[in-house]
Order: structure tokens, then sequence, then C-alpha cells
């Protein structure tokens, strides 16, 4: 029986050592530039998922029975290597080979299940469509492991999205939970003036998705509705308000941050910040 | 049920490739526990309406949603399930071109997949629903192997190797019902070994799919002229039949590829690929659809628009045979 605020205090002390981790793969990219502005939005969530909620050995990531998750914002894997280092899975020291020649970390996922990268993600669209897949696998074989997807909201433009959107819920894939990232950013300027999408939480709810929306950064928000889980017969859509870069007084939605060079004195002043907790 | 000899092949090229194709899927259904065929609201055009009933935990409708296809076969197939997706070609390689790109090149996940009426044969419905372009395209994808079945007896060999192939196939069906049988009896079919169908030493014809029965039809009308003709079944296009090639080089004067399929990337491409590594090559004839989409009409009227037929064949070879010797 899970501790409620054992676990709320866990995840917290999980993310701030996971956007240690992120800087330091920041920095180690050098004039390489990184997606930090998309790691960063999503790492309460993964490690809400890793750091408490999941299924999962970081020990043994092929482990027939773990969760599986997939980073369908493949952009966003500084906010799944840093889960993945927390977990065990992936060592320390491969933080800093970050986007060197030959590293297993580069600047978009490559499947090693061996270090508990669940598959290749990059081009945007593709890692609902493999969820599913997954989760009918699962299904199957009544295995019990569920599988999170998650997804960004500029993401969401991709048609792809929509024809998996609209099939798990016709295959009543319960054991299914996706996150949308909405932090209202996507490459080139907010969502609001590239494309607006309008109400994306209202979209998924008539694409027969079991649809809530939270604070992607309170923990107890995140908690609570992946521990409640999906309905049965439904998948679950988990709307995460989130803001672009969070953490850092330089970074908190500024588009700029999409893809950028961190620099040692930026990257100082973010380490200063995690230990005062300057911003929450 | 699915042996070949001379009443399968007869049954099977009266009822077509892609009839043909749902009778395998019955015996796959039978064989392998975790099979998963997968289609894109295509049952009926590929003839798995049996299947779908005798078999519905093995079967997945995705609607008309090709990217959605490949992803949830890949997402399949990454739990070591057995999948397989078809539908009809342009939208079977070219709709989910990247999700074949990066779910079963890059990332290596095993799929099988079937092209339904590929090339020309659906010229009535026009160019949306014809294929010139597919092994072109997915010859293009490190990983993929890609596979031009010759007959439907073929067909059901290339289906059942593909599913023991050691990475994603790609299975190109062209033809229609009474698809002209090319093997009445049964033989060996391994990937990537093509077969020699007759000999000769001035012309050798390399061809795929549909056209190496009327391959076959050009070469005794070859003969008829006093051209000794060979005649090759490249039914793998990648990866292509190196050795064959080599062995065609040293014992002809001419090479001539034909296939349902733009000259651009397919067959054609493939051997002149070869032939270029090759010291002192023979010339190459490549014959094929030319880099234009043409009107609709009738699988024999569009073929004899883009000459492809027996005779037009044969005497674009009788010319560029004429200016070599």
């Amino acid at each position: 029986m899970k501790n409620r605020e054992l676990e709320l205090k866990k995840i917290e002390g999980y993310a701030r050592r996971m956007r240690k981790h992120i800087l330091a793969m920041s920095l180690a990219a050098g004039g390489n530039s990184s997606h930090l502005g998309g790691g960063l939005s999503i790492v309460d969530v993964t490690a809400t998922l890793f750091g408490s909620i999941m299924n999962y050995d970081g020990s043994n990531p092929n482990w027939e029975e773990r969760d599986r998750f997939i980073l369908s914002k493949g952009h966003g894997c500084l906010g799944y290597y840093a889960a993945l280092v927390e977990s065990g899975a992936i060592s320390v020291e491969e933080v800093t080979t970050f986007e060197e020649t030959g590293s297993n970390l580069i600047g978009h996922p490559v499947m090693n299940r061996e270090i508990g990268i669940e598959f290749s993600n990059g081009s945007l669209g593709m890692g609902l469509s493999l969820g599913i897949g997954v989760a009918i696998a699962g299904k199957r074989r009544t295995q019990g492991y569920k599988v999170y997807v998650v997804l960004g909201d500029g993401e969401c433009n991709e048609g792809s999205v929509w024809e998996a959107g609209m099939s798990a819920s016709h295959f009543k894939l319960d054991n299914l939970i996706a996150i949308v990232d909405r932090n209202n950013f996507q490459q080139t300027g907010t969502g609001r003036d590239i494309m607006d999408m309008g109400s994306i939480a209202e979209k998924w709810i008539s694409f027969g998705w079991e649809t809530v929306e939270v604070d992607g950064h309170k923990y107890s928000d995140l908690y609570d509705v992946f521990e409640k889980g999906t309905i049965p017969g439904k998948p679950l859509m988990v709307i995460a308000h989130t803001k672009k870069g969070k953490g850092f007084d330089f970074s908190e939605n500024n588009n700029d941050w999409h893809h950028a060079v961190l620099t040692k004195k930026q990257y100082q002043s973010a380490l200063e910040q995690l230990e005062n907790c300057v911003v929450r | 049920m699915m042996e070949l000899n001379p009443a399968n092949a007869k049954r099977w090229s009266r009822i077509g490739s892609r009839a043909t194709f749902g009778l395998v899927a019955l015996e796959l259904g039978n064989s392998i526990d975790d099979l998963m065929i997968l289609t894109a609201d295509v049952s009926t055009s590929a003839g798995l309406d049996r299947f779908k009933k005798k078999y519905p935990e093995k079967y997945l409708d995705v609607g008309i949603a090709e990217q959605n296809l490949v992803g949830i076969a890949a997402g399949l197939a990454s739990e070591g399930v057995v999948a397989v997706t078809t539908t009809f070609a342009p939208f079977q390689t070219m709709r989910c071109c990247e999700q074949i790109k990066v779910n079963l090149g890059y990332m290596k996940q095993k799929v099988s997949l079937v092209g339904l009426a590929s090339g020309l044969v659906l010229g009535t419905l026009g160019y949306t629903h014809c294929c010139i372009e597919d092994l072109s395209i997915m010859r293009s994808i490190p990983g993929i192997t890609v596979v031009s079945p010759a007959d439907c007896g073929e067909t059901v060999k290339a289906i059942q190797a593909a599913i023991k192939h050691h990475q994603s196939v790609y299975i190109r069906l062209t033809g229609g019902t009474n698809n002209p049988v090319v093997f009445e009896n049964d033989y060996t079919f391994a990937i990537g070994k093509s077969i020699k169908l007759a000999d000769g030493d001035d012309v050798a014809v390399i061809a795929t799919g549909a056209m190496v029965y009327e391959a076959l039809e050009v070469a005794t009308l070859l003969e008829s002229v006093a051209i000794s003709t060979a005649v090759h079944n490249m039914h793998t296009i990648k990866p292509i039949d190196v050795d064959a090639i080599s062995e065609i080089c040293e014992t002809s004067k001419l090479v001539v590829t034909v296939e349902e399929h733009s000259v651009i990337g397919g067959l054609g491409s493939a051997v002149a690929e070869q032939l270029a590594q090759i010291e002192n090559s023979p010339p190459q004839l490549i014959l094929g659809i030319p880099d234009r989409y043409g009107q609709g009409g009738s699988y024999e009227d569009l073929k004899r628009d883009f000459e492809l037929t027996k005779d037009q064949i044969a005497n674009n070879i009788i010319k560029r045979f004429q200016q070599i010797i």
C-alpha cells in the first residue's frame, strides 16, 4: 500500500536530481545545442511516472512485465534520459556523452532496450501508434503492463496522431495512458499562432478518450491522476498544462529554448536556482 | 493445401494474387499462434474475409489509416508478434512511407508488407490506384527486402518466405484474375536468388512480377527470329542477385530488364547499378513505364500504351539488338 505523502516527496527529489542531469547534458551538448525547453516541460511528468507510478526496474530495463514508456515527442529526450538515469537504467557517466559521436544518448532517442530506451522517436506523430501496438500485444497475451505515451501539443498537429487516437478508443485500450505536454509552444512560435488547436482536451474527449486536465508541474495532480488510472474500456488522456523550459528563470516560457546552447554561466546560474529553489 | 502443383497453380491463377494471398493467410493463421494480419479497410480486396471470420483474434482492421497501420504493426512486432500488413500498393508504400522508414528500416521492427494490385492492373480506376513507384521507394530504405513474385504460385512462396525472413519484406503483388502461370510445379524459392527460366546467349531478359510471363512469351518470339534469349525471373529486387547478374554479363550481348514499374529506380535501375560496376558489361535496355502518368484504362490497354505487350517488347529488343551486332 503506497503512502501518498512519501511518494510525492520521492517524486520531488527525483525531479530535482533529473534537472541536474538535464543541465549537465545540455552543457555537454555545447555548440550543438539541445532541446532544453521541451525536455524541461516534461520533467515532472516523467519524474512522477518513473519515480513512483510505473511498474519499472531500472536494473532490468527489459523486464517482460514492465510498464512501457514511449516518448513520442522525441526531442523531449532530456526529460526521458534523465528519468532513465535516476531509475538506474542509464549510468550517470553516460550523461556527459550526450550528443557525442557514438553516444547512446543523442538528440533524439535511439532504440536501445539494454538501457531502457524503448523506441527511436523524433519524427513526430508516430509514437502513439507504436504504443497502441504494444498495448494490443499486452491485451492479447493478458499481460498486465500499462503503456504510457508522451506527446507534444505541437505534435498533435500531425494527422497520424488522430489516426492513432481514434483507434485507441475503438480498440478499448484501457491499458494505454497518453499525456500531452501542453506547453503552448512549438518550434517557431506559440501553438495559437502556428496552428491554433483550440481545446485539445475537447478533441481527445470527442475521440473517445477519458480525458483529464492537470497542472503538469504539480506532483499531487500528476500522482493522483496516474494512480487512479484508466476506466474500463477507455484509454486515458492526461492533458498536462506545462511551461516550456520549466525550472529556470532564463528558460521558463521562453521559446528561444526550443533548441539552444546552454552557456557555462547559465549552467551555473541554473544549478544555483535548483539549490535555492528560486523557481518552482 | 498450399502445395504448388498444376491443379493448385491453375486454381490460384484463376482467382488472382490477392485472393491467393487470402488462402496463404488461412494457412498462416492455422500454423502461427502469434500472428496478426492488419488491414486498412481492405479485407474484401485482400481476400481476407475468410481469415477474418476464422481467426478474428488474429485480424485487425485499423480503418483507412495507413500510417497507423504500420505504426501499430511495428508496436506489435516489438512485442514478438508476427505482423503482416496489407492494403493497395500505393497506400501500403507511399502513404506510410516514413513509418516504414522509421519503424521497420531504422528500428528494424520485423513486419511483412503486402502491396495489393501494384502496377497497372487497376488502370480503370486511374493512377491514384496504380502503383509504378513502389519498388523504387521501398528499395531506397535500408533494412527492407523487396520481393516481386512472378505469379500466384510464387506469391504463396514469397509470403511464406517473408514470414521467416530476418528483416521486413515488402511483397509487391501484380497481375489480375487469370494471372498467367509461370510455375506449375514445385520448385525452390529463396529470397535473393533469381531463377533462370530459359537459356540463351544473345539476349538476357531479366523480368519481375507479371512481366516474367511476358518475358517468356517474348523469348519465344525472339527465338523465332534466331535471337537466342535467356529469361531470368528476378523476384527479389533487393537484395538483387548480384552473382546471377555477373554471370549474365559473361554470357549475353544485351541485357534487357522488363518491369511494370517506372524506369526510374526499379528493377532496371537495380540491374544497371550492378552493370555499372562490372568491367566490359554489355549494354542494357530498360523497359518499363516512362516517367509520366498516363490516361486511365484497362490493364491491357495501359500495357500497350507503355509498350509492355510481348510484341512491343520483342520489337524493342530486336531494334536494340540490331544496333549492337
